[in-house]
């Protein structure tokens, strides 16, 4: 039996056909948030002009030499053992060559035979059910610097190369072809940008390159044991494209197989516009790399005991704080996801829950109220000078009948906007909770008075409209209006 | 001449230091003969004449006022072209790199700087070391100062051939196989290779990353301990220096020599084709250091045969990787051409000589899927069958004494047609870099010919001090490196 591949929780719900499936291996070079490249003291900021972010280290001036920068080294382990791998006490760096303007030495240092972190896995959801895609390995290696091709220059064109990213510490998270479909890739991808953010082992910026995935691709007939012809298809930068392109690629060869074709070993590349993949070049031999350990490096070895020293400084992760999350407070897995899948929300929540006790309640305004205020103010979660102090004293008002949950988010958007002390906004705005049930009972009069029809709809069983009355009443107020005041004034309103 | 140029640089320190003469004396002494010898030798490609005139002054007026920054501060010094700095140009012997000049400081450089010497002119070598006789050179073929029609050797043919001549008191080299030592046998001159990661590699223009190490160059043994004093230690831009504290090589030298253990191994002495006037000079020169005090004892390094087939398998595949920067992008010769793959096509078949390319294809060929194993495993393995070799012969010797070169200077374009005649060359020399073990090569005589020869003395891993020990009490009893070649200008 195969296993379908489901829904995930942001993804498509798109499977392949019936008779048909597709077996997905993940490549992701994701960026080690160091100050410095891994070879060179440079820092590595994003947006500078170019080539200013290099030494002759990077420039690959002649007599140089790479020293390794400890601190990419210290984070590449965090990651791996985050992810369970087995840490290799002691791997090789490799250099492998190939000849392109902006591979400024002429060959990238990377990691061949033996890289640093072999196995692990990266836990996902798919369709609800908790699965693990395991990895075959993780290595260390340099960037390489960005070919510009200007077009417009006579002549046929000229390439500027920019070599600021030359050198920039990248993890190769390389997975075992255990991915189904474009929902679980998906799943796949968020699961593991929010872990290496978790770590800060990576910014996890796909605009910014610092988390690049690149897909290897085939199809096999379900029951079939051998795999099928692969595609690779390269530079997906966002997760819907990522998304998108496997679907079309699981299509495509299918398609080209049921038609009597067969499928081309090749790399892709994503057109996102024409929504198709194509072909980038086709791979007749497979390139010689001529790799061979760099004699400049020596084995990386890494230490047990500073190995333990790592280990023990990680920081709970996701999985775990989901599970916490639904065993102790009763949260829905959807809402413990949402507020765990990035470190700094579920930081935030957490500081919250402690000052504010009632979980549940206090995870609807974080899972929505302070995502959507985040989200349009572009700007992270600590950087908003929004305290979850500050909310906890708003939701005890909320509680308190005193501001009513539409007064509530308003006060909420200010403390996002400038902080500051939700009573005195409450105050200062006029937004207190209209809870006299005497001025209540007369406005109630007044709705009611206004609708006979609804009134006498409600009266013969239409009992839905009680919330149309309440919503006329908190229009009245212009939602200042304490909801269980008007709730149990219009029931004795309209009892009368 | 100057008698000035007939001193070594310690000598020349004693007499600054005593009044008896000033930097700039000296520094003008040296680059008067540079004027007279050179255009006959062709050792250097650059001359820094008015610059380390103003730097020698500097060092006479700070040494006045009592700071000078070390005992050598003010005196002269040539630089093989393949040490990079703003100050020389570093262009390897080669035309891909003609013209070009580092925006950094080789680690060397820098503390021979540090310490005042001033970077006189850089010295002719065969094209990025790769050769032995100086031939390879891209710009100049150097002269042996001893006959004019053969070669220094080689690849720091210049530097040996400037120091034989009298036009640097001491010299900067780079040894991968051979190529301090090999030409300063040749040229009747001392060579030291430093133990592999005792000097940093940080700015030498990599050849083969695993073998290359920097060296000096100097008519004395102790000339050579007070160089490598200075540039020798551990430095955080090469992962693979050596960490730990750097001794005190001059302090080391003695002049006492019982009980050192010298080890003599059979196979050098008795290599087919070798020259016999050579072999027994050599010899000679051991019954010498054992006159001396010294015991010598049988040893034997059975993978020596093996040597010069590991070392070109190893330095050709480095070589082939190291070089692949040299792409006309970024710096140095570009050809013009229509398309990229055309320009780098171009631009590496005009701006390497012969011998470069030949070792790019041999170290391509290493590295290339299939080939691999057979070759670049199998001689890493070998590799490590001759570290042992001279692992266990150090168990029973503190010091090896072999043959520099199995013979003398050969006339110029005697060999340059024969590659593998020329890479035979390296025999006794490219098993110590593969070991990884320090070793000096002193004068020990002239050929009827009038034609120098050296001993080879190799020592254990950081064993330089008590090499320089031996090579220096020889030379307080012989006065082989007192001899000075008959140039123009006498």
């Amino acid at each position: 039996m195969r296993e379908q591949p489901n829904a995930a929780p942001r993804g498509t719900s798109w499977s392949p056909p019936e008779g048909w499936e597709a077996v997905i291996g993940l490549e992701v070079h994701a960026q080690l948030a160091t100050d410095s490249k891994l070879f060179s003291s440079a820092p590595h900021a994003f947006g500078a002009s170019p080539n200013s972010q290099t030494t002759e280290v990077d420039l690959g001036l002649p007599g140089v030499l790479p020293a390794i920068n400890r601190r990419a080294v210290e984070l590449a382990v965090r990651a791996a053992l985050a992810l369970g791998c087995e840490l290799q006490r002691e791997s090789l760096f490799a250099r492998k060559h190939y000849f392109y303007p902006d591979l400024p030495k002429g060959y990238q240092i990377s990691q061949y035979e033996r890289p640093f972190a072999l196995g692990g896995g990266v836990p996902i959801e798919s369709g609800g059910q908790a699965r693990t895609i395991e990895l075959t390995r993780i290595h260390l290696e340099e960037d390489a610097g960005k070919s510009i091709h200007d077009p417009a220059v006579t002549g046929g064109g000229v390439t500027h190369v920019d070599l600021n990213r030359a050198g920039v510490p990248l993890i190769e998270i390389v997975s075992e072809p255990q991915i189904r479909g474009p929902a679980e890739a998906g799943a796949y991808l968020r699961s593991l940008r929010s872990l290496l953010r978790y770590l800060d082992a990576c910014s996890g910026d796909m605009e910014k390159g610092c988390f690049r995935c690149d897909a290897n691709v085939s199809v096999r007939r379900s029951g079939e044991e051998r795999l099928g012809t692969r595609t690779e298809l390269k530079n997906l930068n966002s997760f819907r494209f990522v998304e998108k392109a496997i679907e079309f690629e699981i299509e495509r060869q299918i398609e080209l197989i049921e038609d009597g074709g067969a499928v081309v070993q090749q790399t892709r590349g994503w057109d996102e516009r024409a929504g198709r993949s194509y072909e980038m070049r086709t791979k007749e031999q497979a390139e010689d790399y001529r790799y061979f350990p760099d004699p400049d490096l020596p084995p990386l070895a890494l230490d047990e005991e500073w190995i333990e020293r790592l280990r023990a400084g990680l920081p709970e992760l996701p999985g775990s704080r989901r599970a916490r999350y639904v065993a102790d407070w009763g949260l829905s897995e959807e809402v413990a996801r949402v507020l765990t899948e990035e470190r700094e929300v579920a930081d935030f929540f957490e500081r919250l829950v402690a000052d504010y006790p009632d979980a549940k309640s206090a995870s609807g305004w974080v899972a929505r109220d302070v995502l959507e205020l985040r989200a349009a103010a572009g700007r992270s979660l600590v950087e908003l000078p929004l305290e979850p102090r500050a909310l906890a004293a708003l939701l005890r008002l909320v509680d308190a009948g005193r501001v009513s949950p539409a007064s509530g988010r308003e006060i909420l958007a200010e403390l996002a906007a400038r902080g500051g002390d939700p009573e005195k906004i409450m105050l200062e705005r006029g937004l207190e909770a209209v809870a006299d049930s005497g001025e209540l009972a007369g406005l109630a009069r007044e709705v009611l008075a206004a609708h006979p029809r609804q009134v006498e709809q409600y009266r013969s069983g239409q009992q839905k409209l009680f919330n149309f009355f309440v919503g006329q009443m908190m229009k009245a107020t212009r939602g200042k209006a304490s909801p269980p005041v008007v709730q149990q004034v219009l029931r004795e309103t309209l009892d009368e | 001449m100057s008698a000035l140029v007939e001193h070594t640089l310690c000598e020349l320190a004693e007499r600054v230091e005593a009044g008896e003469a000033s930097c700039r004396e000296i520094v003008a002494a040296h680059l008067e003969r540079i004027e007279r010898a050179d255009g006959e030798i062709g050792a250097l490609l650059g001359v820094r004449a008015s610059e380390a005139l103003e730097e020698a002054e500097r060092a006479d007026a700070l040494r006045a006022s009592g700071s000078a920054p070390s005992k050598l501060a003010g005196l002269p010094l040539a630089v093989k072209a393949n040490l990079v700095s703003p100050q020389l140009e570093s262009n390897c012997g080669s035309r891909i790199l003609e013209g070009f000049r580092a925006p950094y400081q080789a680690s060397c450089l820098e503390r021979l700087r540090e310490a005042g010497l001033v970077l006189l002119a850089t010295a002719n070598m065969d094209e990025f070391a790769m050769g032995s006789s100086c031939e390879n050179s891209a710009f100049a073929a150097t002269r042996n100062p001893w006959d004019p029609q053969r070669v220094p050797g080689g690849s720091s043919g210049g530097s040996a051939a400037a120091v034989a001549a009298r036009m640097a008191p001491a010299a900067l080299g780079s040894d991968t196989g051979g190529s301090i030592r090999q030409p300063a046998a040749l040229c009747g001159v001392v060579g030291l290779k430093p133990t592999y990661g005792r000097v940093s590699r940080y700015g030498l223009v990599a050849f083969a990353s695993s073998l290359d190490q920097i060296g000096p160059l100097a008519r004395s043994a102790e000339d050579a301990a007070e160089l490598l004093g200075l540039i020798a230690g551990h430095d955080p831009r090469d992962s693979t220096s050596v960490a730990g504290p750097v001794p005190d090589f001059r302090g080391a030298l003695s002049g006492e020599v019982s009980g050192v253990r010298v080890g003599v191994p059979a196979e050098f002495f008795s290599r087919e084709g070798a020259d016999e006037e050579s072999m027994d000079l050599v010899r000679q020169a051991v019954g010498a250091i054992e006159e001396i005090g010294a015991r010598t004892c049988g040893v034997s390094l059975p993978h020596t045969e093996y040597g010069v087939a590991t070392y070109y398998l190893l330095c050709t595949a480095e070589a082939s990787s190291n070089l692949s920067r040299y792409d006309g992008v970024k710096y140095g010769f570009r050809a013009p051409a229509d398309s990229l793959e055309d320009m780098y096509r171009r631009t590496r078949s005009l701006g390497f000589g012969a011998e470069v390319k030949r070792r790019i294809l041999l170290g391509s060929y290493v590295l290339s899927a299939g080939y691999y194993d057979a070759y670049y495993l199998r001689a890493q393995r070998v590799r490590t069958l001759i570290r042992r070799d001279f692992e266990a012969a150090f168990e029973t010797c503190d010091v090896i004494a072999t043959p520099t070169v199995p013979g003398p200077a050969w006339p110029l374009g005697e060999k340059t047609g024969d590659p593998l005649q020329m890479y035979l060359s390296d025999v006794f020399t490219a098993t110590v870099n593969l070991a990884g073990v320090p070793a000096v090569s002193i004068p020990c005589g002239f050929t009827r010919a009038g034609l120098p020869v050296g001993l080879q003395l190799i020592g254990p891993a950081l064993g330089e001090e008590t090499l320089l020990r031996v090579a220096d009490a020889y030379q307080r009893h012989t006065d082989w490196h007192r001899r000075s070649p008959a140039l123009p200008g006498h």
